[in-house]
């Protein structure tokens, strides 16, 4: 029976993990169709997380903690926009520019604001997305397999896990099943077939960057009112990074972009799982080690089982009218 | 790009252009500083007297105007191949840790020895870090910017695996190593001044300082007075066109690359054999991200990577001096000011070309007229 629970308990942490991968990685998704490469996903996230708890300290609601995180998180998306699409500059170089300049900025604020060393007060109570246990979740808990499933692993996250849930076949259906979408994946293949259409590229892209911006905006928000409490320094810990490696190893595509950010929500619970556990033969794993793991298994992906992949055809590229 | 910056001068191009983007940058930290209630002016005062104002604050902004030469040069070598590394971080930890291995394995036999097992395990070791993702990015395509960012996780680590456990001092409790063996150590600018009797105070700046400039001429002779050197920047420049030539692509970017985290890999020299004397967790400190500002500001050029470095060496210098003097402003204000100027001078380089072709369009006309 420990080993059930145990897997629950992995099963729990993994889609705990998931949720803001899954949404920056969607975030990236969309930018990166539309033809604008984003490694900003980090700083963006950061940033959210950092207004989204200072908001939530200082009105003590969750909700205006939402609304702050997404409008700092787009702010950085029509900053990157405006780089990207409007000056042609390097893309790669603004997002590790807007990385950087949210790494310092967010703790200076937090420090100025709240005087607590760059962090923002411990958020309590109502002031944080808390669990919300699905309907029936308590009694259901005695039936076998079925109902630990739904009551350990399915009831019991965030708000923002389960709007996760109907966000991303939300922005699949966008991206694949309206006109609006279309043509955000046509200006990421052949900028000049939208253009030639009468359609405006810049336009596009600019949206395609608020798309991107609000669900990044849900990835901070996520990690310092809903899986943390309260904003911590650099608490995105590479996750915009990962986020845009299962796009990469999901190849571009909504689907299998949400199941690599599953596995390497998986591998993240995993590692947690693994410290300080004593193995026979190797003994403890030292903590260094089993922090690695995600890092290591997505360079392992990208070699191993991507190979050579197409990325929109005309992402990172600057579309120029008048050639 | 080309037809627009050939209406300019060539100064205006590599010295008033980056100028402005700088002035930008600057002007919005200022708005930051003057939001958090203090004076912006002051503020720049207090950066420029501590970066330029007395002898040793000169030492420092040279110190570490160094770090940014290796960096800002690694990226610039990779970008002439044609590719992204964003891996200096990583190259730098891990030169650090073959810099360490080599000293530790020579111990106090000879400085001179120490110091060439030094340079060539720094550089070796951060060559091998970069081989990686060069390869994958060469043989099985693998995205090179995401996987050398996975090597900066990775590294980092590492280095604390080994800061904790075998290097870690012993009786230690921080991450870092125990002291080089004596002798292991790179000459401060202000000895070798003494011994031309010219007095400079004591401070941080050493001749990695020097290794750093050579380092710079090697690069501009490589890839420009060099065939390997054309063949780089063929590749970088049209990959298809240097194929039909018969330039093997994946053999360049795995040479560029190696090449590139060596440089980085060198960092070391300047922080740990020419100032701590130890291996220190994390002692990279971002230098590797900055490297990339440096060379887009540089024009990715060797002279102007080295004033570019300079200048961030600089900012660096004076905004320590700034968080000790205002103690509203904190390291983190400073890590955001290089963040804007990486946005302003690498990212939107081209912000204020129109205006100053403009302008200098109209002067032209003016006199021919």
């Amino acid at each position: 029976m420990e080993f059930l629970a145990d897997i629950t308990l992995l099963a729990d942490s993994t889609l705990r993990i998931a949720t803001p991968l899954i949404l920056a990685a969607f975030a990236g998704l969309v930018a990166e169709r539309a033809g604008v490469v984003d490694i900003g996903l980090e700083g963006k996230m950061l940033a959210a997380a950092f207004a989204a708890a200072a908001a939530a300290a200082v009105t003590g609601s969750p909700w205006a903690g939402l609304v702050a995180g997404v409008a700092a998180s787009v702010l950085l998306a029509l900053l990157h926009g405006y780089v990207a699409i409007s000056q042609r500059g390097n893309q790669i170089v603004s997002g590790m520019a807007i990385n950087i300049v949210v790494a310092g900025l967010a703790p200076t604020l937090a420090n100025f604001w709240f005087h607590q060393g760059g962090q923002t007060p411990l958020l309590t109570g109502d002031a944080r997305f808390g669990a919300i246990s699905l309907p029936f979740a308590d009694a259901l808990a005695d039936v076998p397999l079925l109902g630990a499933l739904y009551s350990e692993i399915i009831s019991g996250h965030n708000l923002i896990t389960y709007l996760t849930v109907v966000l991303v076949p939300g922005t699949a259906w966008m991206l694949y099943k309206t006109r609006f979408g279309l043509r955000l994946r046509a200006v990421g293949e052949n900028p000049e077939a939208v253009d030639t259409a009468g359609i405006s590229v810049v336009r596009l892209r600019y949206q395609a960057m608020i798309i991107a911006g609000i669900l990044c905006g849900f990835a901070g928000t996520v990690l310092s009112t809903g899986l943390g409490a309260g904003f911590i320094r650099d608490m995105s810990a590479g996750k915009g990074f990962l986020a845009l490696a299962a796009m990469i190893f999901g190849k571009w595509k909504p689907v299998p972009t949400l199941l690599a950010c599953i596995l390497f929500g998986f591998v993240d619970a995993l590692q947690g799982r693994l410290q300080g556990v004593d193995f026979p033969v190797i003994g403890e794993i030292p903590v260094q080690f089993t922090m690695m793991l995600p890092y290591v298994l997505t360079v392992l992906i990208l070699a191993g089982f991507v190979g050579r992949i197409q990325a929109p055809r005309a992402s990172g590229i600057p579309y120029e009218k008048d050639h | 790009m080309a037809s627009t910056s050939d209406k300019l001068p060539w100064w205006a191009n590599s010295v008033v252009l980056p100028l402005l983007n700088l002035l930008a940058a600057f002007l919005v930290s200022g708005l930051v500083i003057w939001g958090l209630g203090e004076d912006p002016f002051l503020a720049l005062s207090y950066m420029v007297e501590g970066a330029f104002g007395f002898e040793e604050g000169i030492s420092y902004t040279f110190y570490y105007a160094t770090n940014f030469i290796f960096t800002g040069l690694a990226v610039s070598l990779a970008f002439h191949a044609g590719h992204f590394n964003i891996g200096g971080e990583g190259q730098a930890m891990i030169g650090g840790l073959g810099l360490t291995f080599a000293v530790f394995m020579v111990g106090d036999f000879s400085p001179f020895v120490s110091i060439v097992f030094a340079i060539v395990g720094a550089a070796l070791f951060g060559a091998l870090w970069a081989y990686v993702p060069a390869y994958l990015q060469a043989k099985r395509g693998s995205h090179i910017v995401i996987t050398t960012i996975m090597f900066n996780f990775i590294a980092s680590a590492l280095l604390a695996y080994f800061l904790v456990g075998p290097l870690q001092r012993e009786g230690g409790q921080m991450p870092e190593s125990a002291d080089f063996p004596d002798g292991a150590s790179l000459m401060g600018i202000h000895e070798l001044l003494a011994a031309f009797g010219i007095s400079f105070e004591e401070g941080p700046m050493n001749i990695s300082l020097l290794i750093g400039l050579v380092c710079a001429a090697g690069v501009w002779f490589l890839l420009w007075r060099t065939r390997y050197g054309y063949e780089l920047r063929v590749v970088g420049q049209n990959p298809q066109a240097a194929r039909f030539g018969g330039i093997s692509v994946s053999r360049m970017t795995i040479g560029a690359m190696m090449l590139s985290g060596a440089l980085a890999g060198m960092m070391g020299l300047n922080e740990l054999l020419g100032e701590q004397h130890r291996l220190l967790g994390n002692f990279t400190l971002g230098y590797g991200f900055v490297g990339i500002a440096v060379a887009f500001m540089g024009r990715n050029h060797p002279v102007g990577i080295v004033l570019a470095a300079l200048l961030f060496g600089a900012l660096y210098q004076g905004g320590a001096e700034l968080a000790f003097e205002i103690p509203t402003i904190q390291r983190d204000l400073i890590v955001m000011i290089q963040g804007l100027v990486i946005l302003f001078a690498g990212a939107m380089e081209h912000m204020f070309r129109a205006p100053v072709v403009a302008l200098f369009e109209r002067v032209a006309v003016r006199r021919a007229t």
